[in-house]
């Protein structure tokens, strides 16, 4: 191939990253333009998109995958106590560690496929939960969390500076990384992200993945062994995953134990099943969606209510206000639980494949039904 | 090899380069250096001033969360001049004029903690970030509002900690803009250290079950520190998860430990099903070493012994607050709230209502919400009136000195609120400690951080 893109993928790549960097601007309708959130957006947008990597392509369902996002926080928070307050270090070291984390756990529960697979990777993260609960708290600070302190060491830091007065905080030469200033960068490592699942979804080596994921057994006959492709595909979306438990520490500097649980790494997999497997943006729209309730529907309270449904008649608001408090507030996994049946049963490829139906019936004027047809063709089971 | 006469030389780059990134990196800081005096994080401009209340509506402390919300929502109510005024009327001494805080309408926004750090933390930042809270306050786990103060440290917004009993939130992890009125661990042990020498003597043999966080921690030193003072021997510590629900699996070794005392260092939900479990298991009925076996809860509040029912007769704890305390405040308070809600206060609530009526004094006689200002008119300051006697928020270390309530499971309870009895009174003298011995530092007030 000569050319270094297709001219669908650009439009796409552009179009996402347009999306990304107007948030800001796109989310105030919503409520949820606020730095935290949007943070978290991107944050749990490459924790998707990792995951979707070995999801999404090889069908392998990892239940475990908290345990790397917790891993990178806890590596980057050790290298902002020991090396220096600068968040590239703490990154690269974060990804790094996740990545041999992730080399250890997927030899080891790869050998198995299936439901077998998920429920190795589901003990793997529920041990290392307990370890940075209980047993490892000297260098985990168990439930309480793990935090900067003034008196920390960041060897690095002191070489060139004088040790600081105020309280530590995480930084990229000099400049604060909270707020917006950490919603932007953010965004450049989930674009960054967005644009090496593309190019692994369109290489050989994603070819070879999507083998995997249709026919195991048939690719193995013909002669490949599979084991270092799905590794492979492991690794990567491990190192993904702690890239996203390093930038959860950089933006908010405190490591704790409960996004090692086996929710979070359950968390993942909703967000890439709603959002729609083996698409590229689907997975960070799942996490979008899961993130929004998880803040905004969860902050809903009996005054908000009153005053949303301040239109209605005095005994009718009451009610209305009593009815959908359940669903809000302390409520709301029920409403993301609602939300997450209606898709699965209406839109088993997740909100992609609504989208896709939408624009199909837009344009199915100028293409012939079979081109429709085999777009809506779902995919091959494992 | 690199030409000189060819534009700049490396050296020449790199120097310029590095000048560069230092310039810009340090310029921001000396130009905004002092330059706002005033302008601080979410200063409120208009009408309206919002507190954020981070409170635990899930997890094994959501009862008291509940209770601190109604607290809350009693306490803005009275500082906006609704109701009956509450403990307005007997702060002494007093800037509050019930016209809300420097004549500013006070509304208040909601999260739910579920009793997890992380969360507490994603839940004030969209409080401070989003609805402009000038203000966090709540929580009933120390974990939370370690987690939280640190937060609101880099933030530049004050925290007042709600119910957090762990000696880390005003010891080693203290910081500037937080503060905590509730009592310590450390000052539990003080209490009860020496009525349990009294009522069980000085041979004793404890098992101690320690939620796994910091201030199961802290309490089960302070608490093992004051029982190894008395003579009793410490047998085992066992560490439990936060919320585990079941407790059977670490009180069956127990038995045959050889203990004669067992002390739940366990708070809320855990400390109902531990205690129901231990005394399922015959604990009570039992004799050890030519001992009756006893059970020692060092922190307990009306909604536990409430919960935990016939269990908690007879079971000694401490607590920062009791309803059927005999002084002005705390009947005015109990009055209010039980016109309010219809059952008396827990002390997770009377430390929230507190709480929100120091800081609207403290920012009155500021005048100014100005986070600095703020933090002065609240360090060393003396009051009385609130339920605890005669008072002091400490300059150094943002704990509240006061005194301190030994407390006993009721045998006959008249109500079924009237779960416990006030033992004993342990004086703000006695229960005073050096404000060194924990360590810590606070980190300067100012400049004030801005959020964004």
């Amino acid at each position: 191939m000569t050319t270094f893109m297709s001219r669908r993928d650009l439009i796409l790549f552009f179009g996402f990253a347009a999306v990304v960097l107007l948030l800001p601007i796109l989310a105030q309708p919503f409520g949820a333009a606020y730095p935290d959130l949007l943070q978290r957006f991107m944050i749990f947008g490459i924790f998707a998109i990792g995951f979707n990597i070995l999801f999404g392509l090889t069908g392998y369902l990892s239940f475990g995958h908290a345990a790397f996002f917790g891993v990178g926080s806890y590596a980057a928070m050790w290298s902002f106590k020991l090396l220096s307050t600068n968040a590239l270090p703490a990154i690269i070291f974060a990804v790094v560690i996740a990545g041999v984390f992730a080399l250890a756990i997927g030899f080891v529960s790869l050998r198995r496929s299936g439901i077998y697979f998920s429920i190795l990777t589901l003990a793997f993260a529920q041990m290392s939960y307990n370890l940075a609960y209980s047993v490892l708290t000297p260098i985990t600070n168990g439930e309480t969390g793990l935090r900067m302190a003034i008196a920390d060491p960041r060897v690095l830091d002191r070489l060139f500076f004088e040790a600081p007065v105020a309280q530590p905080v995480p930084s990229l030469f000099g400049f604060s990384l909270s707020g917006w200033n950490g919603f932007f960068f953010s965004a450049i490592f989930l674009l960054a992200t967005f644009f090496l699942a593309m190019r692994i979804t369109n290489s050989p080596f994603g070819m070879m993945l999507k083998g995997i994921k249709s026919n195991q057994n048939r690719m193995n006959y013909t002669g490949f062994n599979t084991r270092p492709y799905t590794l492979t595909a492991f690794v990567i979306s491990g190192m993904l995953a702690g890239l996203a438990g390093a930038l959860l520490v950089v933006t908010d500097p405190l490591a704790g134990a409960e996004r090692m649980r086996w929710t979070a790494s359950g968390e993942v997999v909703l967000m890439t099943i709603l959002g729609g497997v083996g698409t590229l943006v689907g997975p960070v729209l799942g996490a979008w969606i899961i993130k929004y309730f998880e803040n905004i529907f969860s902050s809903f309270n009996d005054n908000i209510l009153s005053a949303f449904f301040s239109f209605l008649p005095e005994g009718a608001r009451e009610i209305a206000v009593t009815v959908s408090s359940k669903f809000v507030g302390d409520g709301w996994h029920l409403t993301l639980g609602l939300v997450f049946v209606l898709i699965v049963v209406f839109l088993p490829g997740g909100i992609m494949e609504g989208v896709r139906r939408i624009a199909a019936r837009f344009s199915k004027a100028d293409r012939d039904g079979t081109a429709r047809e085999r777009r809506l063709a779902p995919k091959a089971a494992e | 090899m690199f030409r000189p006469s060819n534009g700049m030389s490396r050296r020449r780059l790199i120097k310029t380069g590095m000048a560069g990134i230092l310039a810009t990196g340090v310029s921001p800081l000396i130009f905004s250096k002092g330059a706002w005096a005033q302008e601080f994080c979410n200063n409120p401009t208009g009408a309206t001033v919002t507190f954020g209340l981070n409170l635990p509506l899930t997890g094994a402390y959501a009862e008291e969360g509940a209770d601190e919300q109604k607290a809350y929502e009693l306490a803005i109510k009275h500082l906006n001049g609704e109701g009956d005024g509450g403990l307005i009327n007997v702060l002494k001494p007093t800037a509050l004029k019930g016209n809300g805080i420097l004549g500013k309408k006070v509304e208040y926004v909601t999260s739910d903690s579920q009793t997890l750090s992380d969360v507490a933390r994603a839940g004030a930042t969209r409080m401070i970030e989003r609805d402009g809270a000038i203000m966090i306050t709540g929580g009933s786990s120390s974990g939370e509002a370690i987690a939280v103060q640190s937060l609101c440290q880099e933030m530049g917004v004050i925290f007042m900690a709600g119910l957090t009993h762990s000696n880390d939130t005003t010891g080693k992890d203290k910081r500037r803009y937080g503060f905590r009125h509730f009592f310590n661990a450390y000052q539990s042990g003080i209490g009860l250290g020496p009525v349990l020498g009294k009522e069980y003597g000085n041979e004793r043999r404890a098992y101690h079950l320690t939620a796994d966080y910091t201030w199961g921690w802290t309490q089960q030193e302070s608490i093992k520190n004051a029982t190894e003072a008395l003579g009793w021997e410490t047998v085992q510590t066992v560490l439990t998860p936060l919320g585990a629900g079941d407790f059977s699996q670490f009180l069956t070794p127990v038995l045959n430990s050889g203990a004669d005392v067992l002390i739940l260092n366990h708070y809320g939900n855990d400390m109902v099903n531990s205690l129901t479990q231990a005394v399922q298991f015959g604990m009570r009925d039992r004799q050890a070493n030519g001992k009756n076996f006893e059970i020692v809860t060092p922190l307990i509040s009306e909604l536990m012994a409430k919960g935990a029912g016939e269990n908690v007769k007879g079971i000694f704890g401490t607590s920062n607050w009791h309803w059927a305390l005999q002084d002005e405040g705390s009947q005015a308070f109990t009055r209010s709230f039980g016109a309010a809600y219809g059952s008396p206060p827990s002390q997770a609530a009377h430390t929230a209502y507190v709480q929100a009526l120091l800081y609207a004094d403290a920012v009155e006689r500021a005048g100014t919400f100005y986070p600095p200002e703020v933090i002065k008119a609240l360090e060393g300051h003396e009051f009385d009136g609130m339920g605890n006697g005669p008072t002091l928020y400490r300059a150094e270390d943002h704990q509240c000195m006061k005194s301190v309530l030994v407390v006993r499971g009721n045998e006959n309870p008249t109500s079924q609120f009237d779960v416990l009895n006030v033992v004993q009174e342990v004086s703000r003298e006695d229960s005073t400690y050096d404000p060194a011995m924990f360590g810590g530092d606070l980190g300067p007030a100012e400049p004030a951080p801005l959020c964004t």
